[in-house]
């Protein structure tokens, strides 16, 4: 298996040029996860106050997804890869 | 009604009877043995340096739908980002699905009894039993949360009794986190 060194970040091309912009942790609507477990993983997650957390929750319950954090491209990895660790369906996306 | 979690000092418990006790232990081992038995056989085990670091896993999606929903993509519409992000995750993600259900199968007696959990026991069990949930989710064909599953299946269909162990670890899980908070 031919592989590219691992500690050697790749230069990123096109859309990652704007290097200022953020990134965004994006969490999707599913019929499994309880509401009340959604809110509670936010809480705890990130540190959001209930209310928060609760409208967070809502917004992925009617709107079908919801913006749950903004930051580098490696701290969204992060944050998808603890929310999946969770069960939530994360993925992370170029806010543009 | 089924036994519920009750919060007590530093944590919770809850009472199961051993056919409670038998059939959790069942699913959450069926569900760390996917997560785990499919990683053996991943290209991530050489043994090589990449490997003992966690850095050379699997870059492909999981052919089975529980897996694929129990280790997602990182990116929706990118596959490269996603392989990228499944070659640094996917291990630690797999490790910490495999730990919860050795959590949960470590504090749960197969004869059934209370269960009195620490806090970080009780973070560890609602894990477990969300992947447990998910995975039926995905063998019963739960699309939508309004489904009415009785009426999907007939009751000779052997699925039928997993709609009723479905619904009940969600009662379980939401007994927990009202414990919890």
């Amino acid at each position: 298996m031919g592989v590219a060194p691992v500690e050697v970040e790749q230069p990123r091309t096109g859309q990652d040029a704007a290097l200022d912009a953020p990134w965004v942790t994006i969490v999707w609507n599913d019929p499994v996860n309880l509401m009340k477990y959604v809110t509670y993983v936010f809480q705890r997650v990130f540190g959001y106050p209930r209310a928060k957390a609760e409208k967070l929750m809502l917004d992925v319950h009617h709107k079908g997804k919801a913006v749950v954090s903004s930051g580098t491209r490696e701290a969204m990895e992060r944050d998808a890869e603890t929310l999946h660790g969770y069960g939530l369906w994360a993925t992370v996306s170029h806010d543009s | 009604m089924a036994e519920s979690f009750h919060p007590i000092p530093g944590g919770a418990a809850c009472f199961f009877e051993a056919a409670q006790a038998g059939v959790i232990r069942s699913l959450v081992s069926q569900v760390a043995e996917l997560v785990r038995s499919d990683a053996d056989s991943g290209p991530g085990t050489e043994g090589d340096l990449e490997s003992e670091l966690g850095l050379s896993g699997n870059a492909e999606p999981p052919d089975d739908p529980v897996l694929a929903r129990l280790l997602p993509n990182g990116y929706r519409d990118d596959p490269e980002a996603s392989a990228e992000f499944r070659r640094y995750t996917e291990e630690s993600l797999r490790s910490g699905k495999v730990a919860s259900a050795e959590a949960v199968l470590a504090s749960l007696p197969p004869d059934g009894g209370e269960v009195r959990l620490s806090e970080p026991d009780c973070q560890l069990w609602l894990r477990a039993l969300n992947d447990v949930r998910l995975a039926l989710s995905i063998r019963l064909g739960i699309t939508d949360e309004d489904d009415d599953l009785m009426d999907d299946l007939s009751v000779s269909d052997p699925r039928s009794a997993y709609v009723w162990v479905y619904q009940w670890l969600a009662y379980l899980q939401d007994s927990l986190l009202e414990a919890l908070t």
